[in-house]
């Protein structure tokens, strides 16, 4: 028997959904239905869609970007593994970066104009732990503090303020995001629910397609088993409209092979040309984690990270020629991120560890082409603990996509980003026709006035029962339970009275029995 | 076959055509009573224990892998705790026209009649929070998972029969008889107040006989719908006839005969019952003797018995009955229950001693019913709940989680009609019926809110306490230890490697591939347990892990 293959295949234990949550009686409208595209139509002009790209493990900024600048101290700083200058791969327009020799994917999109580097991307104070690390890109906190909710998802919270309750309708007949892997990450993690659905695996996405639910044993465990995937599958919500948007593109260029990023990404375009009104894609791609043998000696262009990078760049050049293919090519936008650059000094053991700011690729057909930022400046002799500064802080990206890319009004990104941040030339601006947000589904709570001083006045709609109104704010950390009792059916206010609270984001939280909503409310001088 | 070696190796079956793997009839087996001799690990305590009790705690695996499969069984039915206090008031009266301001809160209400219907209606709703706190508060046996069993059989619906004192009344009868004599249950459910409100049968008189309740007498309390039930209408009518003049006195909460209403002629059964005559009788003793002479004379058919341990089976073991089964197990069990006059005890003993039990072919087949689900969540997963004194938050939270059992479509003290849940019952889906469109993203909604956000009560909050599980397992810092834990913990079958690596690395390991990740996390968590973004490291870890099993299929099964 060939057990290898069979190993493999118990990964398919259906398309996992874990974290989408209500409104399950309602079932997912073909969006083929005449009636829906007519109740579509006043829901969101903006039809952009952002793919996050995660280097899982602290991608080697230096040794992916090469700082040509000042190549002599690059050099100096990491004689084991630096790469030769002759073998840099060179930017149209620019002499002080080029690319490690295994990119030529997307050095030949940064040519074209549709890929951007922001140069030293980081925070202050950053974190050396790849949990924390992570656990700060993704929610877009200040590293002293512990944010637990994601950034995409307040973006998501702030657009669809009523998901899950009424969810999907007729104005969103789609998943809000889509992860591929195993969990919904905490960047796709709304105040109270995640806003986001995964696809487990690559594979698990075909076998959903081809409605296979995965091998099980010939036991009675095995028939129940299959059946309770078998109704997975079929009835997750948005099996339908997933099936649907799949089935609609018959053809897509060639992807890399044995390049789990490009199958990721291939299925990413395949929905965004199916018709997925999906705002966010979450992929995942590692590991980054050079510690030791990153480059071979003999010849430090190729090796573990010359692996890595290359499949990278192919599945990105791959993705980005798709999506021209398809001819959704103005819709997309990407960014790559990862927890952390790695030490500009290499260790002995011809690897890097865990490191600062590094650059990232914001790439698609609208963004602004070129350089943001300068060479990083690198010390004439680097020691084991230099790392290098920040020049922009993440959430400043974050904040311009989410402003320029996703169209979200400039007066409500501290909404989401939790502070103001600096806009970057990333893309273009044109493209953004400003959104509202979409008021379907049921709204069971909101504020007003919001942004309030000292006071604002919660509206809540109850089933009856037990119904609990809570102040939370953006740590998770209960302020006030402002409501806590039996209610009969209808419509009520509470004041929530603020005055002494400092400044910031908290979200009001209605629970009923098992139904949660959560509004985030602002709190100024 | 080995059936054993075959369950262990579950993770590596022959690759099958994957699409039409379900549609396959899965093989079963030609085990018996033959008392059961293999081993006695983990995965058979909590196989035991997830069938006769609400999930299976490690606490109770623990206590039984000290004693022996037969000490396990003595002592599961053997329940050792006293019958529980009663409900208590947990309601406020404002708005109510005839307040009962006698009873205290936090007394019990169930000797104090009151006819207003605010009233009754809090009351119902306090036995049932009640009831869900005895389930999660359960000892260790089996008398919730009997009493639940009594409740589906002898179904009533609180909604319908109204008077709380009776409902109470009702479930402490079953209670006290989970595990006593089924002939006498049949005969004391037959002229139980909740029941006669129910089935109509305090209407049930001689000029005008109702024969709702002498019709489920046979068809779904004691004889079935089996081949060999061939009880006819004519019994249905003959029945009815039997059981009229049982009345309510709502005052004394209980029933009583008004011979006046009974129809005093003579009762002629079918072959089926042996052609029995039950002699018309007159006078105040004529309701008593006759429906003593109906019970013996239903309980000498051969069938019951057949029928009750096919229900008995079904409950504890698996829905599918086939010609092995009936021969081999069914047939021998209602021989048993015959001889020993319907004591139910040493039916169960037979049945949880048995090779066919134990077998592999019979573990982690049954789906769990949201009662299962939810309960069996709170007693796995340790869920904390206020002291006990605190009734009222207690009552509040157990209603919370009656509500998400009851959204998974089992209402406790409500099933759906007098059949009882559809699950135990409807050929040929059976227990596939729990799970459907509406209902498995609800369990997976109720696994993701517990565990993510929690439900809070009184300010009061249950939530899975992800740090206190980890510390459960025996090296909670190694990934692996803790993954193949977390995983005997919640699933009867184990992950395939190729699935558990694949959760370490994307959940544990944070996308990394060095086990060490984690462990730095947990040590430096615990040197450190007020620093919050180490633990935050921690417990999101956690968190979704635990998250992320519970959405898996292998979840649903027991």
């Amino acid at each position: 028997m060939k057990r290898r293959q069979f190993v493999k295949d118990t990964l398919a234990s259906g398309v996992v959904l874990p974290g989408i949550l209500g409104g399950f009686s309602v079932r997912a409208f073909s969006e083929d239905a005449a009636f829906v595209k007519a109740l579509m139509a006043p829901s969101t002009d903006n039809d952009h869609v952002l793919v996050l790209i995660q280097l899982t493990g602290g991608n080697d900024g230096l040794n992916t970007v090469i700082p040509l600048e000042v190549y002599s101290n690059y050099v100096n700083a990491r004689t084991n593994i630096a790469i030769p200058e002759n073998k840099v791969l060179t930017l149209a327009g620019t002499k002080k970066l080029g690319l490690h020799p295994a990119m030529t994917g997307l050095q030949s999109l940064f040519n074209e104009g549709k890929a951007t580097i922001v140069e030293s991307v980081g925070y202050p104070s950053p974190s050396f732990s790849h949990f924390r690390a992570t656990d700060i890109w993704m929610s877009a906190s200040d590293s002293s503090q512990v944010v637990d909710s994601g950034w995409a998802g307040r973006y998501l919270n702030y657009e669809y303020p009523n998901f899950p309750n009424g969810y999907p309708n007729s104005t969103m007949t789609d998943p809000l995001a889509i992860q591929i892997g195993s969990i919904t990450s905490l960047t796709l993690q709304g105040p109270a629910v995640s806003m986001g659905m995964s696809i487990s695996n690559t594979s698990n996405f075909y076998n959903f397609l081809n409605g296979s639910t995965g091998p099980a044993p010939a036991t009675p465990a095995g028939k129940e088993l299959s059946y309770i995937r078998e109704i997975a599958q079929q009835t997750q919500q948005y099996a339908t409209v997933i099936k649907d948007a799949a089935g609609k593109v018959t053809q897509q260029i060639v992807y890399p092979s044995g390049n789990t990023l490009g199958d990721q990404l291939k299925i990413v375009a395949r929905l965004i040309k199916g018709g997925l009104h999906t705002r966010v894609y979450m992929v995942t791609f590692g590991s980054f984690d050079t510690h030791a043998q990153q480059a071979n000696a003999a010849d430090t262009s190729t090796g573990t990270h010359a692996v890595l990078l290359q499949k990278v760049s192919d599945a990105i050049k791959a993705f980005q020629d798709d999506l021209k293919f398809l001819g959704v090519e103005d819709r997309v936008v990407g960014m790559t991120f990862s927890e952390f650059g790695r030490r500009i000094k290499s260790n002995a053991s011809g690897g890097t560890d865990h490191g600062a700011a590094a650059p990232l690729f914001v790439f698609g057909k609208q963004v602004l082409p070129g350089v943001i930022g300068n060479a990083p400046p690198l010390p004439a002799n680097a020691t084991v603990n230099d790392n290098l500064p920040f020049q922009y802080d993440f959430r400043s990206v974050y904040a311009t996509l989410l402003e320029n890319w996703l169209c979200v009004p400039n007066k409500d990104l501290q909404t989401i980003m939790l502070k103001n941040f600096q806009t970057l030339p990333l893309v273009n601006t044109a493209a953004c026709k400003t959104v509202n947000p979409n008021n379907s589904g049921d709204n069971l709570i909101s504020n007003y006035p919001n942004p309030f001083t000292t006071s604002t006045t919660i509206s809540f709609t109850t089933a009856g029962g037990h119904t609990l109104i809570q102040v939370i704010d953006m740590t998770g950390r209960v302020i006030s339970n402002l409501v806590d009792r039996e209610y009969t059916p209808g419509k009520y206010k509470v004041t929530f009275n603020g005055g002494t609270l400092p400044t910031g984001v908290y979200y009001a939280r209605l629970q009923n029995m098992s139904v949660q909503q959560v509004r985030a409310m602002i709190k100024v001088q | 076959m080995d059936r054993r070696s075959f369950l262990t190796a579950i993770g590596t079956p022959p690759p099958v055509s994957a699409a039409k793997a379900h549609y396959r009839v899965a093989d079963r087996t030609n085990t018996s009573l033959k008392e059961y001799s293999g081993p006695w690990t983990e995965t058979e305590i909590s196989h035991l224990l997830k069938r006769t009790m609400f999930g299976s705690t490690k606490t109770d695996i623990k206590y039984f892998k000290n004693k022996t499969m037969i000490q396990a069984v003595d002592e599961l039915l053997a329940p050792a705790s006293p019958l529980p206090a009663p409900p208590v008031k947990d309601y406020d009266t404002t708005g109510v026209t005839t307040p009962d301001t006698n009873i205290a809160a936090g007394t019990t209400w169930v000797n104090d009649t009151n006819n207003d219907g605010t009233i009754q209606s809090r009351r119902r709703a306090a036995f049932k929070k009640w009831w869900m706190g005895l389930l999660i508060n359960q000892d260790r046996s089996i008398r919730e998972k009997m009493t639940l069993f009594l409740h589906n059989h002898f179904s009533t619906e609180t909604n319908d029969v109204g008077n709380a004192q009776y409902i109470f009344k009702h479930h402490a009868m079953l209670r006290a008889n989970a595990l006593g004599n089924f002939k006498t249950i049949t005969r004391q459910v037959a002229i139980d107040p909740a029941m006669l409100v129910y089935l109509n049968g305090q209407y049930n008189t001689a000029t005008a006989p109702d024969e709702n309740f002498g019709r489920e007498l046979q068809e779904l309390f004691c004889c079935g719908k089996g081949p060999d039930s061939l009880y006819t209408e004519a019994d249905v009518k003959a029945a009815a006839k039997v059981l009229t003049g049982w009345r309510n006195n709502a005052t004394l909460i209980s029933s009583f005969f008004d011979s006046t209403k009974h129809d005093t002629g003579n009762k002629q059964f079918s072959a089926f019952y042996g052609n029995t005559v039950i002699t018309g009788k007159t006078g105040a003793t004529a309701g008593d003797l006759e429906l003593d002479a109906l019970i013996n004379m239903i309980f000498s058919a051969n069938e019951v018995a057949k029928y009750i341990c096919r229900r008995i089976y079904r409950w504890f073991v698996y829905y599918d009955i086939d010609v092995a089964v009936e021969n081999n197990v069914i047939q021998p069990l209602a021989d048993i229950f015959r001889k020993n006059n319907y004591e139910i005890k040493p039916v169960l003993n037979a049945l949880l001693k048995s090779e066919h039990f134990y077998d592999a072919f019979n573990q982690g087949c049954l789906i769990k019913s949201p009662l299962d689900l939810v309960i069996g969540f709170c007693r796995e997963l340790n869920i904390q709940f206020p002291a006990s004194a605190d009734y009222v938050n207690n009552y509040g939270l157990w209603n919370g989680l009656l509500s998400f059992a009851s959204n998974m479509q089992q209402n406790l003290g409500d099933p759906p009609d007098i059949s009882g849940w559809k699950a135990y019952y409807q050929s040929p889906q059976f227990y596939e019926i729990w799970i459907n469109s509406d209902t498995l993203p609800k369990r997976n909604q109720f696994t993701d809110q517990l565990t993510l956000s929690g439900y809070t009560f009184g300010g009061k909050k249950i939530q899975v306490d992800s740090v206190a599980i980890a510390n459960t397992v025996s090296d909670p810092s190694d990934p692996n230890i803790l993954l193949d834990e977390i995983i005997a913990l919640m699933f009867r079958m184990p992950l395939s490697s190729a699935v558990k690596s694949q959760i370490k690395k994307d959940i544990l390991l944070g996308g990394q591939v060095t086990d060490n990740y984690w462990t730095t996390a947990w040590i430096d968590y615990n040197a450190n347990p007020n620093n919050t973004a180490n633990a935050t490291i921690v417990k999101n870890r956690l968190r979704d892990l635990f998250k992320y099993l519970m959405n898996l299929a292998e979840y649903q099964l027991s």
